[in-house]
């Protein structure tokens, strides 16, 4: 089947079956390698990606769902003042230990700071609650949420 | 320490193409190209590269997996080197022992290892860059100084930035690295300042990083099935079924050989994405031929270790003193029974492997934490000679142990070379949970004497653990007949009875420490308690004034630095002096290993339902006299503290029919942020050398929580993980 899809402000044209996850048409079919694999059924957050702004799992959307939704992965979030601002505070505070995880964690931390600029500790914890960091960065990551968001890193 | 010309160059291409800058540049090297022209890069020795514009290369030998090595050990020989951070790239070795020596992430050993080495590789780079500035202006080398990137002559005024030193530099012979002085701490610009990562900005924008993200020209993608029960063979498979799916080019039993840590039996579906290579697996229907494992199931465990903590152990591994005199003569003495289950790495990023093989020759790009002995079982599994093997050493997305391994690296280079096309493996998460090596479950049963004044007079543990039929316990299955707390205690006996059970299992995170401590230090909290002690001050007794026990680098154990740590921790935490409110508590445990002293206390509130909330953990640590990066070591420390939560609160892999039930993390459960508490750490400086820090601040976190458990409950845990329907009020 071929699908027209809005990716990263371009728009991409791929053949595949529909019930491919949006995850593996990015990665395998487009080469876009940011969003990570990590289960295949939406528990652990290191495939999200956003369409139109909200926060997805990547890896358990089939392309036949996407529609029209425009696109959004890590390699793009940067474009946005809030992807940018997450991505700055992410750098400074050295919030990664392997690291495979975070592409996951910023886009998940950048929808929910497009949604809520000042959110307090439990809404952090809520926001980011679907996406796992095998290594515990969990600290950091709360830290660098506030700091994006212009709140003093101790809650 | 210059190679032939032509062996560097090659060597140095090497590298560079493993290494890719900003991301995986696989097929050609960007760097050498443009140069060629101008001035050639100054390769000052093994690990040193000066370019004309400035920049130094710092090559870094040891797999990165999140601990942090790819950057604190270029930080090592930049600091020595005085080389300017900012103008530092640092390149990811390729596997080459013959060049690096062992290249390996594991045992928390890089820092330890090579600490000393490092700062002389950096400081023979400086000694030579001082050389050439000081031949080229007559003047003595000992005259000179240097800033970060710069040789200086103050007497002048004179000064000569690296890069237009580098290539005099490189001319000169080499000094000996023994005679160089190395750096004062106290001078010290790079070592000891928080240092992001220097993959960070890769991290942050999604660069492809990663084993998985490897791609090559032609490349296809493979899944490949094993059996439910480990190691049971290929009966049949609908192999025309897989082959008739849409993009699937290959698929084919593997016969296997050389067991679970080499090829396993199973089947392989290779195919153009790697989805459709999983819809092709999904029509394979494959039967597996009947394998004993089939028996195994974790009720049955149970009941072979209740048996046997019935029976006499197998055999008495120490015993020191009369512990049934002691036991029979104590004021009090208490008995109980500890257990732990198998848990599994669940690194995020699944086991994969990309391998081409052409013309004989294969190269392997590996998220491995251990590329040699990788590459050696391909050559003997493929029939391939070492040297035509290459090794690149991926950024993995997490270790833990697991990728000391290397089976997803031989099932990658078989199947490229059936498929006769490069390949990507990529284990489904599923495969990843039920094809593990697994921390070992096991059983303590635990007697101890107090005499009157509450001191352990008599102390005996009798460790259960799963092995070979022969009495051997499985790997990383065993406990030292040092374990604390023997030699602290007058009576003491450790007897060891082995289960004939063949889940596969290896080294986790701190392995065997991150299980024994529970149990340990668990019981040592009991002890206190019917002691009526304070549970730090019971510790502290109980360490007494001990100073250095044992041999160091062997069996040592320095007791004057675990109270340190042990003071400090109870100092920063408020420990005694801060009033809990009901169902809410404060636990302490302390633990030795990998080099590091640590000791931890957690707070709990446990809700009337049970369910636990960790409210704040405070660690104390004494890794020796030189932090390397802070930020990489509060980092490790925090993180694996919240992974010896983790580990204890909600994890357990368990076995039915010879098979691992958990498949996913809905079933088997990690830590999220909502349940992260804060972990403030605290260095104690000693005037030792430095050591790792990737894993022995996990083993004190499972028996402090415990312990504050019972502290906020009066109920003691153990049995990991904690069950909350236990710790109801009522």
């Amino acid at each position: 089947m071929a699908y027209t899809l809005s990716v990263n402000g371009r728009t991409r044209r791929v053949d595949v079956e529909p019930d491919t996850p949006l995850l593996w048409v990015l990665r395998d079919t487009l080469g876009i390698l940011g969003p990570k694999f990590g289960c295949g059924i939406a528990q652990c957050g290191a495939c999200t990606v956003h369409i139109d702004g909200a926060p997805v799992r990547a890896c358990a959307l089939p392309i036949e769902a996407v529609g029209k939704g425009r696109v959004t992965t890590i390699e793009a979030i940067g474009d946005s003042e809030v992807g940018a601002r997450v991505q700055k505070a992410w750098s400074e505070l050295d919030v990664a230990q392997c690291g495979y995880c975070q592409p996951g964690q910023i886009m998940s931390a950048t929808a929910l700071l497009a949604a809520n600029p000042r959110p307090n500790a439990d809404e952090i914890d809520a926001a980011m609650a679907g996406n796992i960091c095998r290594c515990a960065t969990y600290n950091r990551i709360r830290a660098a949420v506030r700091r994006a968001s212009g709140q003093p890193e101790e809650a | 320490m210059a190679d032939g010309a032509q062996t560097g160059a090659s060597r140095r291409e090497a590298i560079l193409l493993a290494a890719g800058g900003g991301g995986l540049v696989l097929g050609f090297s960007l760097a050498g190209k443009g140069e060629a022209a101008q001035a050639a890069p100054a390769r000052l020795n093994t690990y040193v590269t000066v370019k004309p514009d400035g920049w130094v290369e710092v090559v870094s030998k040891n797999p990165e997996v999140g601990q942090g090595v790819k950057t604190s050990m270029p930080m090592i020989i930049a600091e020595e080197m005085d080389a300017d951070w900012n103008k530092v790239r640092t390149l990811q070795a390729v596997s080459d022992p013959a060049l690096f020596g062992r290249q390996f992430a594991g045992g928390s050993l890089s820092i330890p290892l090579h600490w000393d080495e490092l700062r002389r590789v950096g400081a023979t780079a400086r000694a030579l860059l001082v050389a050439a500035a000081a031949k080229s202006w007559g003047v003595e080398a000992s005259a000179c100084t240097t800033e970060p990137g710069r040789v200086v002559h103050k007497a002048s005024g004179r000064s000569a930035d690296y890069g237009s030193l580098a290539s005099a530099a490189a001319a000169l012979p080499a000094p000996d690295p023994q005679t160089l002085k190395l750096k004062a701490p106290a001078d010290y610009r790079i070592v000891g300042r928080f240092t992001p990562q220097v993959d960070t900005p890769a991290i942050v924008t999604g660069k492809p990083l990663f084993g998985i993200d490897v791609v090559l020209p032609g490349m296809l993608f493979a899944t490949f099935e094993k059996a439910p029960v480990f190691g049971a063979g290929v009966e049949a498979a609908d192999l025309d079924a897989a082959r008739a799916m849409k993009g699937v080019r290959k698929a084919f039993v593997v016969e296997g050989s050389g067991g679970l840590e080499a090829l396993a039996p199973g089947v392989a579906v290779v195919a153009d994405s790697w989805w459709r290579a999983l819809k092709g697996r999904e029509k394979l229907n494959t039967r597996w031929k009947a394998a004993e494992a089939s028996q195994m199931s974790s009720r049955r465990f149970e009941e072979m270790a209740t048996a046997s903590a019935r029976l006499p152990a197998d055999k008495v591994v120490r015993h020191d003193g009369d512990v049934d005199a002691a036991l029979k003569s104590a004021a009090k003495t208490i008995e109980a029974e500890y257990a732990y289950p198998y848990i599994s790495h669940a690194n995020l990023e699944p086991q994969n492997c990309t391998a081409r093989f052409q013309n004989g020759k294969m190269e392997i790009w590996a998220p491995t934490q251990n590329p040699e002995p990788g590459r050696q079982l391909v050559a003997k599994t493929l029939g391939l000679k070492p040297e035509d093997i290459t090794v690149h050493i991926i950024r993995a997305g997490g270790g833990f142990g697991r990728r000391l391994s290397n089976e997803y690296m031989v099932e990658a280079a078989w199947i490229a070379r059936e498929a006769g096309a490069p390949v990507k493996l990529i284990w489904t998460r599923e495969d990843d949970m039920r094809h593990g090596f697994y921390r070992p479950a096991g059983w303590h049963r635990f007697k101890g004497g107090l005499d009157a004044q509450g001191r352990i007079v008599a102390w005996e543990d009798h460790f259960i653990t799963p092995g070979s039929r022969d009495g051997q316990p499985g790997r990383s299955a065993g406990m030292a007949a040092t374990e604390f707390p023997a030699r602290f205690t007058p009576n003491f006996r450790y007897n060891l009875s082995v289960l004939p059970i063949s889940v596969p299992t290896g080294p986790l995170r701190a392995p065997g420490s991150n299980a024994i401590s529970f149990a340990v230090q668990g019981f040592i909290d009991e002890l206190a308690h019917a002691a009526g002690a304070d549970p730090v001050d019971f510790r502290l007794k109980l360490l007494g004034d001990f100073g250095l026990v044992g041999t160091p680098g062997r069996d040592g154990y320095d007791a004057a630095r675990m109270r340190g740590v042990l003071k400090k921790v109870a100092e920063v935490s408020g420990w005694g002096r801060t009033k809990m409110a009901p169902r809410q508590g404060q636990g302490v445990a302390f633990h030795f290993s990998h080099m590091g002293y640590f000791a931890q206390v957690v707070q709990v509130r446990v809700a009337d339902d049970g369910q636990i909330k960790v409210e704040k953990v405070w660690v104390a640590g004494d890794v020796g006299r030189q932090i390397v990066n802070p930020s990489g070591a509060i980092q490790q420390v925090q993180g694996s503290v919240l992974d010896g939560l983790s580990g204890a609160l909600t994890q357990e892999i368990t076995l039915e029919n010879g098979a691992v039930v958990q498949g996913n993390f809905d079933s088997y459960r990690l830590m999220r942020i909502n349940e992260a508490p804060p972990v403030e750490v605290h260095f104690v400086l000693s005037d030792n050398p430095p050591t790792g820090l990737g894993e022995p601040a996990l083993p004190p976190a499972p028996p402090a929580l415990c312990n504050a458990i019972f502290a906020a409950t009066g109920k003691r845990v153990r049995r990991l993980p904690v069950d909350p329907a236990l710790l109801a009020a009522g």
